[in-house]
């Protein structure tokens, strides 16, 4: 197994993971604070995806496709908001996935009558789509260097709002005990809409940067979705830290498996075997790291509260 | 004693003709010339059954599962499997079934069911996908493509599965047998205790009840009861494929469950008989049927939560 | 040959993140007593209860039911041993009737609590038996009202009725006496005197009155430690409590 290939890997693993903690983040902090289940996380970013690939066909410029997709993406998750989830803060989680399971539903099907069913193209911008060399033998491609680039700052922004400003001292108190928070004053209202927006706005950052690397069509927002809610009960609900560390995991452990795992059963068991048992295994590791947490720790690895 | 609004009783009249109904139904179908539907009918009975079993886990046990689907692709792909094999008896093909998703159901309660709330939702849900990724890399389960079952298991007697009136009456005896024992499990000791701790798992745990051993147990029941239901859907479509597990199939489950009344004793049939009729209707005029289903869904968590089963109690009141 | 004692605490030690909740706490209660756990606000006492009852694992220390140690038994372990507690905040069942939340307690004492054939609604001893229990709390004529629908009052003393039907030996009730006026409180005083000899309880309350009239003997916890255990009289005298606890609210 080459060094090169496994730092490659270990590369798109980190790229993948804070492409998760980008949804991860706004999933954490809206089951945190409003305590609210949100299937729809993922047509949010689904919807970024699109209207990035949409305004960048129509502009030819990415950067005017990311901001696009990131202003158009956080109004409609505000609207969303104030509208339709607002009423169900204080419903049974039943009621919740049921609602937010026919967001899903409504937004899949309207996407695929404005854009049709087929995956829309939204390429990397043509400078960036070249290789870079890390190092001697050591060649990277350019965009998913950006990518990890924008995910590293994101991260920090993020940290930095957190743990550094009022706004942020504001959303750890409402994840910790949201009662006691609007007891002492937090505007909670106006704090969930803003922090729900806030997390679309990520959400359509993570759809635009993967949209040249996966396929932007419908459904992609599901996939993601369900790997973001492993990585918030790894990593704790409510705790923006514990989605960062999650995701890390998941991201590293999810992209070096298929690689390594494969690698590992063809060198020690038989052929027949090794061709379905390592993919099939490397396909279920982060569940198994998942049960394998929840089962010493219940409430993840950092949960906000008590 | 007798008149709890705990107990589950079915009044005598009303459900003697609800069943003679029932088995009279493809009798008058073939009489009108519609056969076609009696294989709708028979989808329907099943999902009633399906959807009742998550109707008891939800409703009666209090543990919103979003993973139901996988314990009827447990289920389906035993079944397919076995019959592929060549041991094609459905007296064979059924407790396999069942046995598969109870054993699934336990193996991921015992973990799944040490959380609570939003953390259990979610674990169930990646369960569920972990098995839907399972399935999908063997190819000895046939991958993404699935396993067609060359004909539908046997019953013996000289009775041919394949004629779909033998097929519709195999199902109704199943599911009017399930249902039977679902509400002599429901009015028990046990589906009494699951009902208490719904409403307060604190208090059963500080007056002696052992929470976690009878909230696996009923997991496990749900879970035998959604395998059985699988055996019977591979039966019905001749394949198995792993869309059977995937996520939108366990969601679906939930909109029968709410749409008919979650926590009443027919709701999972209602819902799956009106969510299925309703799809039936709508694939006549569009291909946007979820986007339809999708705004009922919305309207009825917001505005009728308590289901078709709820607004019937309230038009009765 | 003597009793053992029904409760005995020795060495309870329990920390939460940086705060030592309960800091080498050690009590016993004798059979057939009424044993009252006092103590400022924030001293563990609900803490101690949830220790001795098993909500929460113990960091250190040994609990004995009876003579036998349970320390390390889940909650419902030690229900089946005889030993049941009250909340502080009434936790019953607000869909069910007054008469189904009483036997459900019944219910989980026997063999078929977990029965999976005959209907519950056939099980008429269990009715009658909660029936029983209910009239000695003075709620009889309340058997089929919703839980939900009753008053304050009325739900304190279900909360008791639900503690006592479990027919454990010895009871650990945590403030049963909490937001009740003065006829109610007397009443539930009542109650609790008729049980004093036949369970051994281990009384956490705030209404001194209510400790004084009722308790055999006394122990008051402060910052998670006992630091005295007597009769009331001595207790009442005592320098370090009165310092601690009594002074505060002029004895």
């Amino acid at each position: 197994m080459p060094l090169a290939l496994i730092i490659e890997q270990a590369l798109n693993g980190l790229q993948l993971g804070l492409m998760l903690f980008l949804l991860a983040a706004g999933l954490t902090l809206v089951f945190g604070i409003m305590d609210m289940i949100n299937l729809a996380h993922g047509s949010l970013y689904m919807i970024g995806a699109y209207l990035a690939a949409t305004v960048a066909e129509a502009s030819g410029s990415f950067v005017a496709a990311i901001a696009a997709a990131v202003g158009g993406t956080a109004v409609i998750g505000m609207v969303l908001e104030r509208t339709i989830l607002r009423p169900l803060y204080r419903r049974s989680h039943l009621h919740q996935v049921l609602a937010t399971f026919a967001l899903i539903l409504i937004a899949n099907e309207l996407v695929r009558i404005i854009w049709g069913a087929q995956p829309v193209a939204l390429n990397m911008p043509a400078v960036l789509s070249g290789p870079v060399e890390l190092a001697p033998g050591l060649r990277y491609p350019a965009y998913r260097l950006v990518v990890i680039g924008v995910g590293l700052a994101a991260a920090l922004l993020l940290y930095v709002v957190v743990a550094h400003t009022r706004v942020g001292m504001w959303l750890r108190a409402g994840a910790s005990d949201r009662e006691m928070a609007s007891a002492m004053g937090v505007n909670t209202a106006w704090l969930f809409t803003a922090a729900f927006g806030a997390g679309a706005a990520l959400c359509a950052v993570a759809g635009a940067l993967l949209g040249p690397l996966l396929a932007v069509q419908v459904g992609m927002g599901e996939n993601i979705l369900i790997l973001a809610f492993v990585v918030i009960v790894i990593g704790g609900i409510g705790s923006v830290r514990g989605a960062l560390v999650g995701a890390l995991l998941v991201g590293i452990l999810d992209t070096v498996g298929r690689t390594l795992l494969p690698a590992v059963f063809r060198a020690l068991a038989p052929p027949a075997v090794a061709s379905e048992a390592g993919p099939a295994l490397a396909s279920i590791l982060i569940y198994v790291l998942m049960a394998a947490v929840l089962y010493f720790r219940p409430r993840g690895l950092f949960p906000a509260r008590g | 004693m007798g008149s709890s609004s705990l107990h589950i009783s079915l009044r005598p009249l009303p459900t003697l003709l609800l069943v003679a109904a029932l088995v009279l139904l493809p009798v008058g179908l073939t009489a009108v010339d519609q056969p076609f539907y009696i294989v709708l009918a028979s989808r329907v009975l099943i999902y009633a059954l399906i959807a009742s079993s998550l109707n008891v886990l939800i409703g009666y046990g209090g543990m919103v599962s979003l993973g139901h689907a996988c314990f009827i692709g447990a289920g389906a792909y035993t079944a397919a499997v076995l019959v592929r094999a060549g041991l094609d008896s459905a007296w064979l093909t059924w407790p396999a079934a069942a046995l598969a998703g109870g054993i699934l159901a336990a193996m991921i309660g015992v973990v799944a069911l040490r959380t609570r709330g939003v953390y259990f939702i979610m674990i169930t849900l990646a369960f569920a996908q972990m098995a839907y990724y399972v399935v999908v890399s063997l190819r000895v389960l046939g991958g993404d493509d699935g396993l067609t079952l060359p004909h539908r298991a046997g019953y013996g007697f000289g009775l041919d599965p394949r004629a779909d009136m033998t097929f519709y009456y195999a199902v109704l005896g199943i599911v009017l047998l399930l249902m039977a024992g679902l509400r002599q499990l429901l009015n028990a000791p046990l589906g009494r205790a699951l009902q208490a701790i719904r409403d307060n798992d604190t208090r059963m745990e500080a007056i002696g009840f052992p929470v976690f051993r009878i909230q696996l147990a009923g997991f496990v029941v749900a879970g035998a009861a959604a395998g059985l239901g699988g055996s019977l859907l591979a039966d019905l479509n001749q394949q198995v494929s792993p869309s059977l597990l995937h996520w939108t199939q366990s969601g679906t489950l939930m909109v029968m469950v709410i749409l008919g009344g979650v926590g009443r004793f027919l709701g999972g049939v209602l819902g799956a008989a009106v969510l299925l009729l309703v799809q039936e209707l709508l694939s006549d005029v569009t291909t946007h049927t979820a986007l339809g289903i999708g705004l009922v869904l919305l309207a009825v968590v917001l505005f009728a939560p308590a289901g078709i089963a709820g607004l019937w109690r309230q038009v009765a009141r | 040959m003597t009793v053992p004692p029904s409760l005995q605490v020795g060495g309870l030690r329990k920390r939460f993140g940086g705060v030592t909740a309960i800091d080498d706490a050690s009590l016993t209660v004798a059979s057939g007593e009424l044993h009252a756990l006092i103590g400022p606000n924030g001293a563990g006492k609900t803490t101690f209860i949830q220790l001795v009852s098993g909500a929460e694992r113990a960091d250190a220390g040994r609990i004995d039911l009876d003579g036998v140690a349970i320390g390390g038994l889940p909650m419902h372990r030690r229900v089946a041993l005889g030993l049941a507690r009250s909340f502080q905040v009434s936790s019953v069942f607000p869909a069910f009737t007054v008469l189904e939340n009483v036997a459900l307690a019944i219910q989980a004492r026997g063999r078929a609590r977990c029965a999976v054939w005959r209907p519950v609604v056939t099980q008429a001893a269990w009715f009658d038996e909660a029936g029983r229990v209910l009239d000695d709390v003075g709620l009889g004529a309340r058997s089929d009202i919703i839980a939900g629908a009753l008053s304050h009052g009325e739900r304190r003393r279900l909360e008791i009725a639900l503690t006592v039907a479990t027919g454990a030996r010895l009871l650990l009730l945590d403030e049963p006496l909490a937001g009740l006026g003065p006829d109610e409180s007397a009443r539930v005083v009542d109650l609790l005197r008729t049980f004093k000899g036949r369970t051994s309880i281990l009384l956490v309350e705030h209404d001194m009155d209510a400790v004084f009239r009722l308790a055999d003997r006394i122990s008051v916890l402060v910052y998670g430690r006992v630091i005295a255990t007597g009769a009331p009289a001595d207790i009442r005298a005592h320098p370090d409590v009165r310092r601690a606890y009594l002074g505060e609210s002029a004895a």
